[in-house]
Protein backbone atom coordinates (compact mmCIF):
# COMPACT_ATOMS: atom_id res chain seq x y z
CA UNK A 1 0.00 0.00 0.00
CA UNK A 2 2.57 2.18 1.10
CA UNK A 3 4.68 1.84 -2.31
CA UNK A 4 1.81 2.30 -4.05
CA UNK A 5 0.60 5.37 -3.59
CA UNK A 6 3.75 7.19 -5.23
CA UNK A 7 3.26 5.08 -8.31
CA UNK A 8 -0.12 6.01 -8.30
CA UNK A 9 0.61 10.10 -7.54
CA UNK A 10 3.46 9.67 -11.08
CA UNK A 11 0.93 7.58 -13.44
CA UNK A 12 -1.70 10.56 -13.04
CA UNK A 13 0.96 12.75 -13.08
CA UNK A 14 1.95 11.48 -16.72
CA UNK A 15 -1.79 11.62 -17.75
CA UNK A 16 -1.76 15.14 -17.06
CA UNK A 17 1.07 15.71 -19.43
CA UNK A 18 -0.31 14.07 -22.01
CA UNK A 19 -3.15 16.49 -21.66
CA UNK A 20 -1.16 19.35 -21.82
CA UNK A 21 0.34 18.06 -25.39
CA UNK A 22 -3.37 17.42 -26.65
CA UNK A 23 -3.96 21.17 -25.61
CA UNK A 24 -4.20 23.16 -28.53
CA UNK A 25 -7.54 20.59 -30.11
CA UNK A 26 -8.65 20.45 -26.38
CA UNK A 27 -8.57 24.40 -26.19
CA UNK A 28 -10.15 24.72 -29.90
CA UNK A 29 -13.11 22.46 -28.85
CA UNK A 30 -13.43 24.29 -25.36
CA UNK A 31 -13.51 27.45 -27.12
CA UNK A 32 -16.49 25.59 -29.53
CA UNK A 33 -18.08 24.60 -26.32
CA UNK A 34 -18.19 27.90 -24.59
CA UNK A 35 -19.44 30.11 -27.74
CA UNK A 36 -22.60 27.57 -27.57
CA UNK A 37 -22.96 27.71 -24.15
CA UNK A 38 -22.58 32.10 -24.42
CA UNK A 39 -25.12 31.38 -27.20
CA UNK A 40 -27.51 29.55 -25.50
CA UNK A 41 -26.66 31.93 -22.39
CA UNK A 42 -27.91 34.91 -25.07
CA UNK A 43 -31.20 33.41 -26.05
CA UNK A 44 -32.16 32.46 -22.17
CA UNK A 45 -31.08 36.00 -21.52
CA UNK A 46 -33.35 38.15 -24.14
CA UNK A 47 -36.38 35.30 -24.72
CA UNK A 48 -37.05 35.01 -20.85
CA UNK A 49 -34.38 37.07 -18.26
CA UNK A 50 -35.00 40.71 -19.77
CA UNK A 51 -38.22 39.91 -21.49
CA UNK A 52 -39.48 39.07 -17.63
CA UNK A 53 -37.81 42.90 -16.48
CA UNK A 54 -39.02 44.97 -19.34
CA UNK A 55 -42.39 43.18 -19.25
CA UNK A 56 -42.00 44.38 -15.55
CA UNK A 57 -41.43 47.66 -15.92
CA UNK A 58 -43.37 48.36 -19.26
CA UNK A 59 -46.68 47.38 -16.75
CA UNK A 60 -45.81 49.26 -13.93
CA UNK A 61 -45.27 52.14 -16.01
CA UNK A 62 -48.47 51.68 -17.74
CA UNK A 63 -50.39 51.37 -14.07
CA UNK A 64 -48.30 54.53 -13.20
CA UNK A 65 -50.12 56.57 -16.13
CA UNK A 66 -53.06 54.94 -15.78
CA UNK A 67 -53.80 55.87 -12.13
CA UNK A 68 -52.77 59.70 -12.97
CA UNK A 69 -55.40 59.64 -15.45
CA UNK A 70 -58.07 57.55 -13.15
CA UNK A 71 -57.18 59.81 -10.14
CA UNK A 72 -57.69 62.79 -12.86
CA UNK A 73 -61.03 61.64 -14.01
CA UNK A 74 -61.65 61.34 -10.39
CA UNK A 75 -61.16 64.46 -9.35
CA UNK A 76 -63.47 65.73 -12.16
CA UNK A 77 -66.31 64.03 -10.83
CA UNK A 78 -66.07 64.77 -7.35
CA UNK A 79 -66.53 62.23 -4.30
CA UNK A 80 -69.62 61.32 -6.14
CA UNK A 81 -70.03 57.47 -7.06
CA UNK A 82 -69.76 57.41 -10.88
CA UNK A 83 -72.91 57.89 -12.75
CA UNK A 84 -75.06 54.79 -13.97
CA UNK A 85 -74.01 52.94 -16.80
CA UNK A 86 -75.99 55.51 -19.99
CA UNK A 87 -75.30 55.95 -23.36
CA UNK A 88 -72.36 58.36 -23.47
CA UNK A 89 -72.77 59.21 -27.58
CA UNK A 90 -69.91 59.14 -29.95
CA UNK A 91 -66.48 58.60 -28.52
CA UNK A 92 -64.46 61.66 -28.26
CA UNK A 93 -61.54 61.28 -30.43
CA UNK A 94 -57.99 63.11 -29.67
CA UNK A 95 -56.33 64.42 -32.68
CA UNK A 96 -53.69 62.84 -34.44
CA UNK A 97 -50.84 64.79 -32.99
CA UNK A 98 -48.92 63.16 -30.88
CA UNK A 99 -45.09 63.08 -31.07
CA UNK A 100 -43.16 59.65 -31.81
CA UNK A 101 -42.52 58.19 -28.53
CA UNK A 102 -45.14 60.12 -26.79
CA UNK A 103 -47.81 57.97 -25.09
CA UNK A 104 -51.23 58.81 -25.40
CA UNK A 105 -53.16 55.73 -23.97
CA UNK A 106 -52.58 52.81 -22.10
CA UNK A 107 -53.80 49.36 -23.44
CA UNK A 108 -55.40 46.71 -21.21
CA UNK A 109 -56.70 42.98 -22.54
CA UNK A 110 -57.98 40.90 -19.15
CA UNK A 111 -56.85 37.48 -21.51
CA UNK A 112 -53.09 38.38 -21.98
CA UNK A 113 -53.25 38.03 -17.97
CA UNK A 114 -51.78 39.66 -14.68
CA UNK A 115 -49.31 42.78 -15.53
CA UNK A 116 -50.15 42.77 -19.34
CA UNK A 117 -51.19 46.55 -19.41
CA UNK A 118 -49.21 48.40 -21.47
CA UNK A 119 -48.54 52.12 -22.75
CA UNK A 120 -49.09 53.03 -26.24
CA UNK A 121 -47.22 55.76 -28.06
CA UNK A 122 -46.87 56.85 -31.04
CA UNK A 123 -44.85 55.08 -33.62
CA UNK A 124 -43.83 51.64 -33.77
CA UNK A 125 -39.94 52.00 -34.05
CA UNK A 126 -37.22 50.44 -31.58
CA UNK A 127 -37.57 53.17 -30.06
CA UNK A 128 -41.31 52.88 -28.65
CA UNK A 129 -41.51 48.99 -28.79
CA UNK A 130 -38.09 47.88 -27.50
CA UNK A 131 -38.60 50.57 -24.53
CA UNK A 132 -38.63 49.99 -20.48
CA UNK A 133 -41.38 52.04 -20.09
CA UNK A 134 -43.45 52.00 -23.93
CA UNK A 135 -44.13 48.79 -25.01
CA UNK A 136 -46.92 49.07 -28.13
CA UNK A 137 -46.96 51.56 -30.89
CA UNK A 138 -49.83 52.83 -32.93
CA UNK A 139 -48.66 52.95 -36.37
CA UNK A 140 -48.49 56.25 -37.47
CA UNK A 141 -51.51 57.77 -40.26
CA UNK A 142 -54.11 55.54 -38.59
CA UNK A 143 -56.90 56.09 -36.48
CA UNK A 144 -56.97 57.16 -32.83
CA UNK A 145 -58.78 55.18 -29.91
CA UNK A 146 -62.73 55.55 -30.86
CA UNK A 147 -62.66 56.95 -34.17
CA UNK A 148 -64.15 55.96 -37.31
CA UNK A 149 -61.60 53.53 -39.49
CA UNK A 150 -58.55 51.67 -37.99
CA UNK A 151 -56.61 52.14 -34.44
CA UNK A 152 -53.63 50.15 -35.57
CA UNK A 153 -50.98 48.83 -32.88
CA UNK A 154 -47.95 46.92 -32.80
CA UNK A 155 -45.94 45.44 -29.86
CA UNK A 156 -43.57 42.15 -29.46
CA UNK A 157 -45.02 38.78 -29.15
CA UNK A 158 -41.84 37.21 -27.28
CA UNK A 159 -38.68 39.31 -25.60
CA UNK A 160 -38.80 43.01 -24.97
CA UNK A 161 -41.92 42.74 -22.71
CA UNK A 162 -43.89 40.99 -25.09
CA UNK A 163 -47.06 43.33 -25.40
CA UNK A 164 -49.08 40.64 -27.46
CA UNK A 165 -47.08 37.77 -25.85
CA UNK A 166 -50.88 36.21 -25.53
CA UNK A 167 -52.63 37.51 -28.18
CA UNK A 168 -53.28 34.06 -29.83
CA UNK A 169 -55.10 33.40 -26.63
CA UNK A 170 -57.68 36.00 -27.56
CA UNK A 171 -61.36 34.37 -27.85
CA UNK A 172 -64.48 35.86 -29.60
CA UNK A 173 -66.06 38.94 -27.83
CA UNK A 174 -63.23 39.20 -25.62
CA UNK A 175 -62.51 42.71 -24.36
CA UNK A 176 -59.81 45.07 -25.32
CA UNK A 177 -60.11 48.41 -23.22
CA UNK A 178 -57.81 51.64 -24.16
CA UNK A 179 -57.69 54.34 -21.36
CA UNK A 180 -57.02 57.61 -22.75
CA UNK A 181 -56.91 61.00 -20.78
CA UNK A 182 -60.38 61.50 -22.31
CA UNK A 183 -61.74 57.63 -20.77
CA UNK A 184 -62.25 54.10 -21.81
CA UNK A 185 -62.57 52.49 -25.28
CA UNK A 186 -64.03 49.10 -25.16
CA UNK A 187 -63.18 47.16 -27.98
CA UNK A 188 -64.45 43.27 -28.68
CA UNK A 189 -62.27 40.94 -30.32
CA UNK A 190 -63.34 39.93 -33.69
CA UNK A 191 -61.31 37.17 -35.74
CA UNK A 192 -57.42 36.54 -36.52
CA UNK A 193 -55.64 36.98 -39.76
CA UNK A 194 -52.19 35.81 -40.12
CA UNK A 195 -50.02 37.43 -43.06
CA UNK A 196 -46.79 38.43 -44.65
CA UNK A 197 -44.82 40.94 -43.10
CA UNK A 198 -45.21 42.98 -46.12
CA UNK A 199 -48.85 43.33 -45.94
CA UNK A 200 -49.62 46.70 -45.31
CA UNK A 201 -53.44 47.01 -46.09
CA UNK A 202 -54.10 45.52 -42.58
CA UNK A 203 -53.85 48.65 -41.42
CA UNK A 204 -56.33 50.41 -43.99
CA UNK A 205 -59.96 52.14 -42.69
CA UNK A 206 -61.17 49.08 -43.65
CA UNK A 207 -58.55 46.13 -43.88
CA UNK A 208 -57.71 44.69 -47.49
CA UNK A 209 -59.71 47.79 -49.13
CA UNK A 210 -57.65 50.98 -49.15
CA UNK A 211 -60.04 52.54 -51.47
CA UNK A 212 -63.53 52.11 -48.93
CA UNK A 213 -64.94 54.59 -46.91
CA UNK A 214 -64.79 53.25 -43.29
CA UNK A 215 -67.97 52.95 -41.44
CA UNK A 216 -66.96 50.54 -38.31
CA UNK A 217 -64.42 51.65 -35.43
CA UNK A 218 -62.27 49.10 -35.18
CA UNK A 219 -58.74 47.86 -33.41
CA UNK A 220 -56.22 46.05 -35.46
CA UNK A 221 -53.19 44.24 -33.38
CA UNK A 222 -50.39 43.20 -34.85
CA UNK A 223 -47.28 41.15 -33.64
CA UNK A 224 -45.25 38.37 -35.07
CA UNK A 225 -46.38 34.80 -36.14
CA UNK A 226 -45.24 31.88 -35.10
CA UNK A 227 -43.92 32.59 -31.47
CA UNK A 228 -40.51 33.20 -31.25
CA UNK A 229 -40.25 33.83 -35.05
CA UNK A 230 -40.64 37.11 -37.30
CA UNK A 231 -42.03 35.12 -40.87
CA UNK A 232 -45.09 35.92 -40.52
CA UNK A 233 -47.41 38.81 -38.82
CA UNK A 234 -50.83 37.48 -36.46
CA UNK A 235 -53.34 40.26 -36.61
CA UNK A 236 -56.15 40.36 -34.35
CA UNK A 237 -59.04 42.51 -35.28
CA UNK A 238 -61.61 44.12 -33.14
CA UNK A 239 -64.54 46.74 -33.13
CA UNK A 240 -65.71 49.48 -30.67
CA UNK A 241 -68.48 48.47 -28.75
CA UNK A 242 -68.90 51.36 -26.19
CA UNK A 243 -67.01 54.50 -24.78
CA UNK A 244 -67.57 56.26 -21.52
CA UNK A 245 -65.32 59.43 -19.95
CA UNK A 246 -62.86 58.90 -17.87
CA UNK A 247 -65.51 60.86 -15.18
CA UNK A 248 -67.61 57.47 -15.56
CA UNK A 249 -64.60 55.89 -13.86
CA UNK A 250 -63.11 52.38 -15.40
CA UNK A 251 -65.29 49.41 -17.37
CA UNK A 252 -66.51 47.10 -14.54
CA UNK A 253 -64.94 44.11 -15.89
CA UNK A 254 -61.49 45.87 -15.18
CA UNK A 255 -62.60 48.12 -12.10
CA UNK A 256 -61.11 45.79 -9.14
CA UNK A 257 -57.83 45.23 -11.21
CA UNK A 258 -57.48 49.38 -12.01
CA UNK A 259 -58.31 49.96 -8.45
CA UNK A 260 -55.13 48.00 -7.07
CA UNK A 261 -52.99 49.80 -9.31
CA UNK A 262 -53.04 52.63 -7.27
CA UNK A 263 -51.67 50.98 -4.42
CA UNK B 1 -8.18 25.65 -21.32
CA UNK B 2 -10.26 25.08 -18.55
CA UNK B 3 -8.04 22.37 -16.93
CA UNK B 4 -5.50 24.93 -16.36
CA UNK B 5 -7.96 26.92 -14.72
CA UNK B 6 -8.87 24.14 -11.97
CA UNK B 7 -5.06 23.32 -11.35
CA UNK B 8 -4.32 27.54 -10.71
CA UNK B 9 -6.91 27.23 -8.24
CA UNK B 10 -5.54 26.71 -4.70
CA UNK B 11 -7.04 24.36 -1.87
CA UNK B 12 -9.01 21.00 -1.59
CA UNK B 13 -11.73 20.34 -4.13
CA UNK B 14 -14.23 21.53 -2.69
CA UNK B 15 -12.87 24.94 -2.70
CA UNK B 16 -11.56 24.75 -6.31
CA UNK B 17 -15.78 24.23 -7.07
CA UNK B 18 -16.92 26.60 -4.96
CA UNK B 19 -14.22 28.84 -6.36
CA UNK B 20 -15.49 28.38 -10.63
CA UNK B 21 -19.19 28.62 -9.43
CA UNK B 22 -18.22 32.09 -7.71
CA UNK B 23 -16.38 32.86 -10.94
CA UNK B 24 -19.01 31.25 -12.97
CA UNK B 25 -21.61 33.67 -11.74
CA UNK B 26 -19.35 36.74 -11.81
CA UNK B 27 -19.07 36.06 -15.74
CA UNK B 28 -22.80 35.25 -16.32
CA UNK B 29 -23.94 38.64 -14.16
CA UNK B 30 -21.39 40.24 -16.38
CA UNK B 31 -22.88 39.15 -19.79
CA UNK B 32 -25.95 39.85 -18.53
CA UNK B 33 -26.00 43.18 -16.99
CA UNK B 34 -23.41 44.35 -20.06
CA UNK B 35 -22.74 42.11 -22.82
CA UNK B 36 -25.56 41.20 -23.50
CA UNK B 37 -27.93 44.52 -23.79
CA UNK B 38 -24.69 45.64 -26.05
CA UNK B 39 -24.69 42.35 -27.94
CA UNK B 40 -28.61 42.61 -28.62
CA UNK B 41 -28.30 46.29 -29.56
CA UNK B 42 -26.16 45.71 -32.73
CA UNK B 43 -27.43 42.50 -34.02
CA UNK B 44 -30.70 42.64 -36.04
CA UNK B 45 -33.81 43.87 -34.24
CA UNK B 46 -36.69 41.72 -34.00
CA UNK B 47 -39.23 42.70 -36.29
CA UNK B 48 -42.47 42.83 -35.47
CA UNK B 49 -44.60 45.33 -37.52
CA UNK B 50 -45.92 44.89 -41.37
CA UNK B 51 -44.08 47.36 -43.41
Amino acid sequence: MSDEQPERHRSRRSVRRTGRRTSVVGVIGELLLTAGVLILLFLGWQLWWNDAIMAGQQSTAASDLSAQWLEEGRAAHGDTPPPAPEDYGDPVVAPASFENGETFAVMYVPRFGEDSQRRIAEGVGLDVLNTTHLGVGHYPGTQMPGEVGNFAIASHRSAYGGGMHEIEQLQLGDAIYIQTQDGWYTYRFRDFEYVTPETVDVLAPVPHHPDLAPTDRIVTLTSCNPLYSTAERIIAYGVLESWQPATAGPPAEIADTVATWEA
Amino acid sequence: MYGALWRVLPGPVWLRLIMVLLLAAAVVYALFTWVFPWVDAIINPIEVTVE
